[in-house]
Order: C-alpha cells, then sequence, then structure tokens
C-alpha cells in the first residue's frame, strides 16, 4: 500500500524556474528512504509539496490517501499529523525546555493534558533523553537537540517522518546515533523519508535511494549507495 | 475546543504580553493615556450635558389667556399641552398665586401699600416647563395658535445658547474620540505585529504540527484584548480619584458658580464610564489584533 504517491508531479515558479518536472515516486507503508541530490535539485520543492505548503503545477501528490490538490484549506492542518517532520537547525523553542519544547507539539493539537503527562516522557525515554526533560536546548550538544526534535515529530504518533537534513549540523558519532534513532522508528512501523547530503550514511545503510537532479528523479534504488552526479 | 486548549491559549497570550514587554508596555501605556483622555472628556461632556440639562429644566414657557376666559378652557388647554410630547412639566399659576410670588421676589416691605389689590388680576397662567428645549419654538407656535391664548412668553437666546452648546460639545466630542480609537487601534496593531514578527518561527512549527487556525491565532487576539482591557482599567482608577478632587475644589473655590457648574455625581458617572471604558478598551484591543492576525499571519 502506497504511503506516498507523486503522479506526473510538476512544478515551476512564477520566475518560470521549473524545480520539479514530471515526477513519478511511490513509496509504501514502512519504508524507509533516502532523497539524495544537490543543492537546487528539487528536495525542497519536494518537502513542500508534502507537507502541502505548495501545490503542484500539474500531477497528483497523494499522502496516506489525501489527495493534496484537492485538500480544502481548512483541512491542511489535519492533514498535518500525519507527518511529522526534523529540520538540520533543530527548530526547538528556545525559552522552554525539553519537556515543554515536546509537549508543546500535543498542546497545539488540543491532546488533553493527562494524555501528555503519559506520552512525553515515554517519547523522551525513546530517543534517551529522559533525564534530561528540565534542560533548555542551549545546555544540550547537538545531536541531543536533534533527539528533541525527533520526539516532538514523534510524540503525535505521526505515521510518516520527514527528515530534512537531519545529521547536517552533526557530528559523525551524533551523525549515526540519530540515524539508528530513525531506523528504529522505521523498524516500529512509521515511514521514513529523510532528505541527506551525507554520503557515508547513505552508503552504510543500504536503504533505497531516490536521487533528484535538476527536478528530475535519475536514480531509484532499493538497497542504493549515493551517485556522483558530476 | 478543550478546556485545556482555552486555558493553553489564554497562557500564550499572556506570555505573549511578557515575552514582548517593551511593546506591550509602549502599546498599554498609550492605550491607557488614551483612555485616560477619553475619560477625561467623556466626564466633561457628561457633565456640560449634566449643566445643560440642569438649566434646561429651569427655562418655562408662560401662557397667559384672554380675558374671560371659562375654567373649563383653561383645563382644555393644559390637557393639550400636557399631551405633547416635549413637555415636561405643566404648572398652573393662579393670579393670586402670581401677585404673592412677585410681591416677595421684587417688593418685599413696600407691598404692603396694596393690601387687598392684586395688580396682576387676570394674569392667571401656565408655566410650561420643556425637556429638550430646541423644540421651544414648535410649541410656542402651537400655543399661538391656541382659542383662548392671549400671550405666549418665552426665553429664545437661553434656549437657542443652550442647544447650540450641547450641538457643539457633542461633536468635538465625536471628532477627538475618533481621533484617539484610531491612534489606539494603530499601536495595539504594532504590537501584535511585533509579537508576531518575534514568534515567526514558534508559529511556523506550529502550522507544520498541525495547530488549526483557531490555535495559531487566538493567543495574539488574548494578547490584544488583556492590553486594551488592562489599558482602560488602570486610568479609570486615576479618573475617579482626580473627578472627586475636582468636584471638592470647585465646590470650594468656585462656589459662586455653583449655580452654573452642576456636577454629575460620581456614582452615576462611573456607571456610564466604567461599561463604556472597558468595552472601548476590549473592542479596540479586539479589532486591532484581529485585523493583523488577519493581515500578517496566513495559516
Amino acid at each position: 500500500m502506497d504511503m506516498i504517491t507523486l503522479e506526473n508531479v510538476s512544478k515551476s515558479y512564477q520566475t518560470g524556474v521549473a524545480a520539479l518536472s514530471d515526477v513519478t515516486l511511490h513509496i509504501q507503508k514502512g519504508e524507509f528512504v533516502f532523497i539524495v541530490g544537490d543543492s537546487g535539485s528539487g528536495k525542497s520543492t519536494l518537502i513542500k509539496l508534502l507537507l502541502r505548503e505548495l501545490t503542484p503545477t500539474s500531477g497528483r501528490v497523494i499522502v496516506n490517501n489525501y489527495d493534496l490538490s484537492k485538500l480544502r484549506r481548512r483541512k491542511i492542518a489535519k492533514f498535518r499529523r500525519n507527518i511529522g517532520v526534523v529540520f538540520q537547525d533543530f527548530r526547538l523553542l528556545k525559552d522552554r525546555n525539553v519537556y515543554e519544547n515536546v509537549a508543546f507539539a500535543q498542546r497545539v493539537i488540543e491532546v488533553p493534558t493527562r494524555q501528555i503527562r503519559k506520552n512525553v516522557p515515554a517519547m523522551l525515554s525513546l530517543v534517551g533523553l529522559a533525564s534530561k526533560y528540565k534542560a533548555k536546548p542551549k545546555q544540550l550538544s547537538g545531536g541531543e537537540q536533534q533527539r528533541v526534535a525527533l520526539a516532538r515529530a514523534l510524540v503525535n504518533n505521526p505515521p510518516i517522518l520527514l527528515a530534512d537534513e537531519p545529521t547536517g549540523n552533526l557530528d559523525p558519532r551524533n551523525s549515526w546515533e540519530i540515524m539508528k534513532l530513525l531506523e528504529e522508528i522505521n523498524k516500529r512501523g512509521t515511514t521514513v523519508l529523510v532528505v541527506t547530503h551525507n554520503r557515508e550514511i547513505v552508503n552504510a545503510m543500504r536503504k533505497r535511494v531516490v536521487t533528484v537532479k535538476k527536478g528530475v528523479i535519475i536514480s531509484d534504488e532499493e538497497k542504493g549507495e549515493y551517485i556522483d552526479e558530476d | 475546543m478543550r478546556i485545556s486548549t482555552l486555558i493553553f491559549t489564554f497562557k500564550q497570550g499572556v506570555k505573549n504580553i511578557f515575552r514582548n514587554k517593551v511593546f506591550s508596555l509602549a502599546s498599554l501605556a498609550t492605550i491607557a493615556a488614551c483612555t485616560f483622555l477619553f475619560g477625561i472628556f467623556y466626564a466633561l461632556v457628561v457633565n456640560v450635558q449634566y449643566s445643560v440639562k440642569e438649566a434646561q429644566s429651569g427655562v418655562a414657557v408662560t401662557v397667559f389667556f384672554d380675558e374671560g376666559i371659562s375654567d373649563e378652557r383653561i383645563q382644555e388647554i393644559g390637557n393639550l399641552v400636557k399631551a405633547r410630547p416635549e413637555v415636561s412639566e405643566v404648572k398652573y399659576v393662579s393670579a393670586e398665586e402670581a401677585w404673592a410670588s412677585f410681591k416677595v421676589d421684587y417688593l418685599g416691605e413696600y407691598a404692603d401699600g396694596y393690601e387687598g389689590d392684586n395688580p396682576l388680576e387676570g394674569s392667571d397662567n401656565y408655566e410650561i416647563y420643556l425637556n429638550d428645549v430646541a423644540k421651544q419654538s414648535s410649541l410656542v407656535a402651537f400655543l399661538e395658535a391656541t382659542d383662548g391664548v392671549r400671550e405666549v412668553n418665552r426665553s429664545d437666546a437661553t434656549a437657542d445658547i443652550l442647544t447650540n452648546i450641547n450641538t457643539l460639545i457633542s461633536y468635538i466630542s465625536l471628532v477627538i474620540i475618533g481621533i484617539l480609537l484610531a491612534v489606539s487601534l494603530f499601536l495595539i496593531s504594532n504590537t501584535v505585529a511585533m509579537g508576531i514578527a518575534v514568534r515567526k518561527e514558534e508559529i511556523a512549527i506550529m502550522k507544520l504540527i498541525g495547530a488549526k487556525d483557531f490555535v495559531v491565532r487566538s493567543p495574539f487576539v488574548i494578547e490584544g484584548i488583556l492590553i486594551g482591557l488592562f489599558g482602560a482599567a488602570v486610568p479609570l482608577i486615576a479618573i475617579y480619584y482626580l473627578y472627586v478632587k475636582v468636584i471638592i475644589v470647585a465646590g470650594q473655590k468656585f462656589s459662586a458658580l455653583s449655580d452654573i457648574l452642576k456636577f454629575m455625581p460620581v456614582e452615576e458617572l462611573f456607571r456610564q464610564l466604567i461599561p463604556v471604558a472597558l468595552i472601548l478598551g476590549v473592542g479596540i484591543g479586539f479589532l486591532g489584533s484581529v485585523f493583523t492576525v488577519r493581515k500578517h499571519l496566513k495559516v
């Protein structure tokens, strides 16, 4: 069963730049997929299309049975609860501690407080930060901050996790820890999409690799490797 | 909508105020200054109108009757006048009462020479008091056309002055209140826009997580309402003490003007001013923030 489907998707901006051209992609439920490509290859546009921040110029995007071209504006919030997102720069709320950062994700979608008190500690245990729940982001290392971001992305139990350069700001040791965590999350049934430049990790993990170049998918391989575009 | 969500958004609204302290304080101070000026002006307008009303109640039209008119006809004229909407009170003054009053007012001890006589024989009349002096002319026209009426005495000048003062004060108050409202709206809007800019990242995260429009927007509206509410409440306390002080000082220093200067009692004034000022503050806060959120926060 497809969790994500892109059918002949093209996206051009008003400037005339074609970010994606006739892209077709199927990602099954429970898959772990790397999306790789240089800057300007169309990866960011792809992420924005999946989050319904953009709509395609042509073609269809279907995520967890939501046809995004038909999705009404007031339904977007509910749809986005299907996707947990983590970014290279973590995007944590600096004035709040670890617990509050994770609880925030539940509060804004109106989860009852009693439920939040159960879910947040469980999620912090999963990412190995249960003992640091009172710490503010600036008191944590980069790897720990990315774990908090992961906990926040996962606490609402989304079927899809989208990680945009999750190891971009981390040293190799922390990068590997985060990737192990993503693999663990994937094993629990979450479909994981990782957009990355990290050749070493992509080659070592032997997962499906989709390579995008100038808005076109040039390679899509099971147990693939990072392809040099030059 | 869950109660916990309401509490969360309310807390976020309060936190917004403190996260954005300088702008919130500037905005609160300006709203307070505007409400203070509004309150002063409101008190002034209400009191001038109160004084005018008091003065109006003393303005009377006096109607004298044809010689030999029957008591029944006088009674009929009285009933016709009482039935008119602009009339608040009709008082019958007999010739004897008119003479007795004249003696007290103008003659004093010299009245003794008129023992047994009434030089004001045939001067029985109606004193008619109006609830709106602006309608004096139409009443006089009616009276002059009424059968049995010999003469109508009126005080045009007083009526005109009082009506003009009332109109002038109303126009000035409208203009000043309008300007104050516009300034307050602009300031609240600026503060909320600043809050949105400061929390841009947090808003982006909320949207990505899947927060509904209401949850994203309402903390900013709550922030605006709270600033408006406190901005309006604080100066009311200052105005209360100031007003009481003014009444005391005016009573002591300008006692000669006590016939003209009529102050509305402080309780009566605040019964009107508190709801008006608070609704105004909350309204400005609500409108200012809603417009800004709609403009700057595309969810």
